[in-house]
């Protein structure tokens, strides 16, 4: 329609120029110029159809062999490190399999428990009493199979470093209603709590003995909450603190060295009462 | 003398008129145009295809194997923009080993366009993050995290424009709350702005300054939360005006398809993420024509 209208002015304007002999070439170029701009301008393009779709890079794609080259070396590298057997697990350990306590929670826990109460204690003379995690920082499920240092890398990739914070059993407390309140498996060793059906705290026990609001506690967590992580603002209530430089990866790599299986249970540490 | 003169004219006339007729028709033409918009996002290092054993992504994913992918779409329609929403790092041993090297040097293999940054892009400090913006030959976009006293001040920008086909494309990046997700000592100084200030803010500028055809948002900050108060690319979506596309990470949301959302105009648009690890690749495809005066129906929009 646009350039129908635009054939039919030209049409006019040549008709006029052939009679017109006064009118100049450089005037109709003007005219011809001015036409040809406005009908496009008036012609302007607009969105008028979207289509979206997820592509999934799967086994149908062949890989590109210049990129494939170019990770080779790198890739040598990183599994010459890793690959070497550790340990054994007899079936998928994940941080969904429970609801406020989970078998990669539970062996996270653990392991800092285990692997970091020596150093510290070697550090201050004190022992650990309880480990408090984040449900957030597993970063991957062991499948069942073969454990490696890699496993322990997607486990936990971050670059986190054991640090025991000391916290009064009033603070304690506190963290008890955090760990309530965010209804999340936040992964915990040495320390029980167990809610009524209403989430209401009906016990908090420490290495298996009731909590005391006085008592002075060594909590080990990562340098990422006690730097204020996952909003756990109870950490900013500590009376001091070490870091052990020890980092959690670490930690699970030398649990992993020293035994052949890694079972780890869903327990009662937390959890809910039904009625 | 005079005859000559009127022949010259006449063909010159002849001649003007098939000119003015090409590029007429060469208008018309041109007048169909069409984007593609390629995403990831959440990749976190996830270089290598997940192995055969593996319990949930067996052979999924892979640089290698995306590398493929993009190049057959960049073949079909060479009018194509590579982008990123963020956490591009962290994850697999490669990051460990090497600092992000790889991953940014891939992405720039692959011809990336943009990235936004996450909060795991932080994971080595900022001066981690600086140490790899030479292996970076894409841009990285942030219009609401201030940089401004940090070594990376010069290295972000709000956002870029894209001129593909005579299409201008607006691309500006938005990332999540640093405290309390980050460890100051490795933010810094980086400040965060409000996004929803800073997406209408740049939005505009893109729409009526910059008088971009396409507004895209690249966002770090999840596509939904329980917690209404906590900016999400929904609210984002519901508080825009000018964004028709929504690019989104950070909560590993796996979408069978993009969502339709409704923005502060009531105008349909678009907020897509593709889950996490380069398990998939979005692609929103934009269809551009002449303008039909008068005409009634809106965008059709086909997910």
């Amino acid at each position: 329609m646009c350039s129908t209208n635009v054939k039919n002015l030209l049409a006019y304007y040549c008709a006029k120029i052939e009679r017109n002999m006064g009118l100049k070439i450089q005037h109709f170029v003007t005219i011809i110029t001015f036409v040809v701009v406005y009908s496009c301008k008036d012609s302007k393009i607009e969105l008028s159809e979207i289509k979206g779709k997820e592509v999934p890079v799967d086994s149908v794609l062949v890989s590109n062999a210049q990129i494939e080259a170019f990770v080779k070396p790198y890739r040598n590298r990183v599994n010459e490190v890793l690959d070497s057997t550790l340990a054994f697990a007899p079936f998928t350990i994940t941080k969904t399999d429970g609801e406020l306590n989970t078998t990669a929670g539970n062996l996270m826990a653990d392991v800092v428990l285990a692997e970091a109460n020596p150093i510290y204690k070697s550090r201050t003379g004190n022992n650990i009493d309880f480990v408090l995690l984040n449900h957030g920082g597993i970063r991957s499920i062991i499948s069942k199979g073969t454990i490696t240092s890699r496993t322990a890398y997607e486990v936990m990739p971050f670059e986190n470093t054991i640090v025991v914070a000391e916290l009064t059993g009033k603070s304690v407390l506190e963290m008890v209603a955090y760990l309530r309140d965010s209804g999340r498996a936040h992964p915990i060793s040495g320390l029980q709590i167990i809610l009524d059906h209403e989430s209401n705290i009906k016990s908090v026990k420490i290495q298996g003995k009731p909590i005391e609001e006085n008592k002075t506690y060594h909590v080990a967590t990562s340098n990422y909450l006690l730097n204020g992580g996952d909003r756990m603002g109870f950490f900013k209530g500590a009376v001091k603190s070490l870091n052990t430089d020890y980092l959690i990866r670490n930690a699970m790599i030398d649990y992993f060295k020293k035994v052949d299986t890694v079972a780890p249970k869903v327990d009662d540490r937390f959890i809910k009462l039904k009625n | 003398m005079k005859r000559r003169s009127f022949i010259k004219n006449t063909s010159a006339s002849a001649a003007l008129v098939g000119l003015g007729g090409l590029s007429l028709n060469a208008c018309g033409s041109n007048s169909n145009k069409h984007i593609t918009i390629l995403h990831t996002n959440d990749v976190h290092s996830h270089i290598d295809t997940f192995p055969t054993d593996h319990s949930r992504y067996a052979n999924l994913g892979g640089v290698a194997k995306r590398a493929t992918l993009v190049d057959s779409i960049r073949k079909e329609n060479p009018n194509t923009l590579l982008l990123d929403a963020g956490d591009i790092f962290q994850g697999t041993p490669y990051f460990n080993f090497y600092g992000g090297e790889l991953e940014f040097k891939l992405m720039s293999m692959l011809k990336y366009d943009a990235a936004t940054i996450g909060n795991h892009d932080f994971d080595n400090g900022i001066d981690g993050l600086f140490a790899q913006i030479p292996h970076a030959n894409f841009e990285l976009l942030s219009a609401n995290y201030d940089f401004t006293n940090t070594v990376m001040e010069e290295h972000v920008k709000p956002y870029r424009i894209f001129m593909l086909d005579g299409i201008k494309i607006g691309v500006y990046g938005l990332g999540i709350e640093l405290n309390g997700l980050v460890t100051k000592r490795l933010y810094m100084e980086t400040e965060y702005l409000d996004p929803f200030e800073i997406a209408q803010d740049t939005e505009t500028t893109l729409k009526e300054t910059e008088a971009c055809d396409l507004v895209i948002c690249l966002s770090h900050l999840g596509y939904e939360y329980k917690s209404e108060s906590k900016p999400s690319d929904l609210s984002l979506a519901a508080n825009t005006r000018y964004t028709d596309l929504i690019i989104g990470g950070h909560t590993h949301t796996f979408l069978d398809k993009p969502t339709i959302v409704k923005n502060k105009l009531e105008r349909e648009i678009l907020v897509n993420q593709v889950g996490c690890f380069g398990i998939n690749l979005g692609r929103i495809d934009f269809y551009f024509d002449a303008a039909m005066n008068g005409k009634a129906e809106g965008i059709s929009i086909t997910v």
